[in-house]
């Protein structure tokens, strides 16, 4: 990389911007700090100040001790765990496919993926509505992961294809002439270099999972099957809205994505595959 | 003891064969070179016999074996592949010992090999690094010690030395050489360089457009070419092909000139005329069999090219060794070895003829 120099008004304008962003980007979520922070009695006194004259803990421990939250978390946890699991091993195993074989049809699977991807979920979402109870599976989690599962398959499924398609067939061959069966290569030789594949699927079905809103809303109507975003919406009542319980549950939300990420980040480190082959 | 013997196989993609009746028996320890331009089936056949590739028809057999349905692992071959196909997350010492961790061999054996086959290839001190602190050099000797390592029945080769600079080139295939005389073993080895075919094989198939076209040793494909075809893919620089009419007594030359040829040679059918630079004597303008003025003059040290431009022919290239006083510019008489001159057919095909 050639090194360029750059005049320092530049620079500075560079990071003038990036700043703008980040503050732009994380404002709500340090406003969302701010308010869960703030005693119930200052909300509307000092809404509007960047700090509240005092702060307490105490919304956090209503939302932990005294509401549903705890059951909406495990809840959510549920669905988004399954979902990401479910949904990644799937879209492994079709991406290979479409990554490694050739068969009939293909084209066609793929071009149906990718119309499936094309609707409003607001025009299915009636017919699925009708699909689940008949089922007699509204109001359970199962319903929402299978749901949240069969539309993110796609995606996924593409997304696990482009990471197949990165890792050269010439190392299955190796392994093959080594001595290993087919699965043996995948299990020993592509899995390995797919883990950042892996990881990022997983990683971007949690976090869609974890902040589904709309489906979670129309299949569960029963307080102890409710998703985290759905009971979020118990804390406005007919006549308030619990300001400060409401950001508290949302700040505790945060925390299993972020722990996801810093999880899984070491598995996105991009150039696993480099010194393959050539160079 | 392997012997490799392929019978009538052929390949074909969907309705397009892309190799056809190739018959080849290769003894046990011979080192076979697969050359021919690019796409002409060199790597499809190499990959066929490696079982990465399913056969389409004809047997392939190892000491009288059939194996044309048998799995990779079942061969019992190794490959050197073009890009080296190391395993990227393992470091060098388990890229060489991973077929035998497949196989479950005891690890102080596996240790033991490891060892001893990374000193050979001057490799003790990288044992540690991943595929990708390594040089194009050093990956390509990983590459052939996990193939040393399992001390399989056969090697393959696909072009195992494209990706390096030249002069690792001819250092890899010096080593390659020595490796074949040590181990002894039957090795396949694809290239589209021809130097490297001549330099490594003990008999060398010419392949083109999905059809063997000669096997022999190299000595063989360069003074017994069996067509033209090889005649010109075999030596460098290029043998010259002239246009030649046959005439009672002879050969005619494009420009009026006449080549006696003994009798009961087929000279009645021939239409060209083949003969490498090298085989071309530079004499005075009336003893030659043809003339021409010296268009180009490049002088390697070792020997001079003249490229020379003849009248009535075109362009024909001399080379003689050492260092000519030749200067583009002069006018040349050129005298043709005549126990060095090709005759073809109109199909291409070499005419047999005694001594013209
Ligand atoms: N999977 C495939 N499908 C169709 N044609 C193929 C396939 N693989 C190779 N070919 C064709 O087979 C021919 C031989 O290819 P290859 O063996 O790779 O040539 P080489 O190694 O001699 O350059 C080429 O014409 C190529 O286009
Ligand atoms: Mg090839």
């Amino acid at each position: 990389m050639a090194v360029s120099r750059t005049h320092p008004v530049l620079i500075a304008g560079k990071y003038l911007a990036l700043l703008g962003y980040l503050s732009f980007a994380l404002f709500p979520l340090y406003w969302l700090l701010k308010i869960a922070l703030t005693p119930d009695q200052l909300v509307y006194s000092e809404g509007t100040s960047l700090w509240p004259s005092s702060v307490t803990l105490s919304n956090f421990s209503e939302v932990l001790f005294q509401t549903d939250f705890l059951s909406y978390f495990g809840n959510s946890l549920t669905v988004s765990l399954g979902t990401a699991a479910l949904t990644t091993l799937i879209a492994a195993g079709a991406g290979y496919a479409f990554s490694r074989f050739h068969f009939a049809g293909k084209r066609l699977l793929i071009v149906v993926m990718l119309v499936t991807q094309m609707f409003p979920l607001l025009m299915i979402i009636a017919p699925i509505y009708k699909i689940i109870s008949s089922l007699g599976m509204l109001n359970s989690l199962t319903s929402l992961i299978v749901v949240y599962t069969a539309f993110n398959i796609p995606f996924a499924t593409f997304l696990m294809q482009s990471f197949f398609d990165g890792i050269p067939k010439d190392l299955e061959e190796a392994a093959m002439m080594d001595g290993c069966s087919r699965f043996q290569a995948l299990r020993k030789v592509v899995f390995p270099l797919t883990l950042p594949g892996l990881g990022a699927t997983l990683g971007f079905v949690f976090t869609a999972a974890w902040s589904e809103l709309l489906f979670a809303l129309m299949l569960i109507s029963k307080n102890d099957a409710m998703t985290f975003p759905v009971g979020l919406l118990t804390f406005v009542s007919k006549f308030s809205v619990d300001w400060g319980q409401m950001m508290a549950a949302g700040v505790l939300a945060l925390v299993p994505s972020c722990l996801f990420f810093i999880f899984i980040q070491r598995y996105l480190v991009q150039g696993l595959t480099s010194g393959a082959v050539k160079g | 003891m392997s012997r490799i013997e392929l019978n009538n196989v052929m390949k074909r993609y969907g309705s397009v064969e892309v190799l056809r009746d190739i018959n080849l028996d290769i003894q046990d320890g011979e080192f076979i070179v697969l050359v021919g331009p690019s796409g002409c089936g060199k790597s499809t056949l190499l990959r066929m016999i490696a079982g990465l590739e399913p056969i389409s028809g004809g047997d392939f057999l190892i000491d009288g074996e059939r194996m044309n349905d048998l799995r990779p692992r079942e061969r019992d071959i190794a490959m050197v592949f073009q890009s080296y196909a190391l395993y990227p997350h393992m470091d060098v010492a388990r890229n060489m010992g991973f077929s035998m961790e497949i196989r479950k061999d005891p690890v102080a054996e596996r240790k033991s090999r490891v060892e001893a086959a990374a000193k050979t290839l001057g490799l003790s001190a990288l044992k540690d690094r991943l595929p990708r602190a390594l040089s194009g050099g050093q990956r390509q000797r990983v590459a052939m010690g996990r193939a040393i390592i399992r001390e399989p029945r056969a090697f393959l080769f696909d072009e195992p030395l494209s990706n390096l600079d030249a002069a690792l080139r001819v250092e890899m295939r010096l080593e390659i050489a020595r490796m074949h005389q040590r181990l002894g073993a039957t090795m396949i080895y694809v290239t589209h360089d021809q130097v490297e075919a001549l330099t490594l094989a003990d008999r060398i198939v010419v392949l083109n457009g999905g059809d063997i076209q000669q096997v022999g040793t190299p000595l063989d494909l360069y003074e017994r070419p069996a067509n033209k075809f090889v005649a010109q893919f075999i030596g460098s620089p290029t043998m010259n092909i002239l246009p030649t009419s046959s005439q009672p007594t002879g050969l005619g030359l494009p420009n009026g000139g006449h080549l006696a040829v003994p009798a009961g040679s087929q000279i009645q059918q021939v239409s060209e005329l083949g003969v490498r630079p090298e085989h071309i004597d530079i004499v005075t303008t009336d003893d030659g069999d043809l003339t021409g003025v010296a268009d180009v003059v490049e002088r390697l040290g070792s020997d001079t090219n003249i490229y020379v431009q003849v009248d009535g022919v075109g362009s024909v290239l001399v080379r003689r060794s050492g260092n000519l006083s030749v200067k583009t510019g002069d006018r040349l008489g050129l005298h043709l070895q005549r126990d060095s001159i090709h005759l073809f057919n109109s199909g291409g095909t070499r005419l047999v003829h005694g001594t013209v």
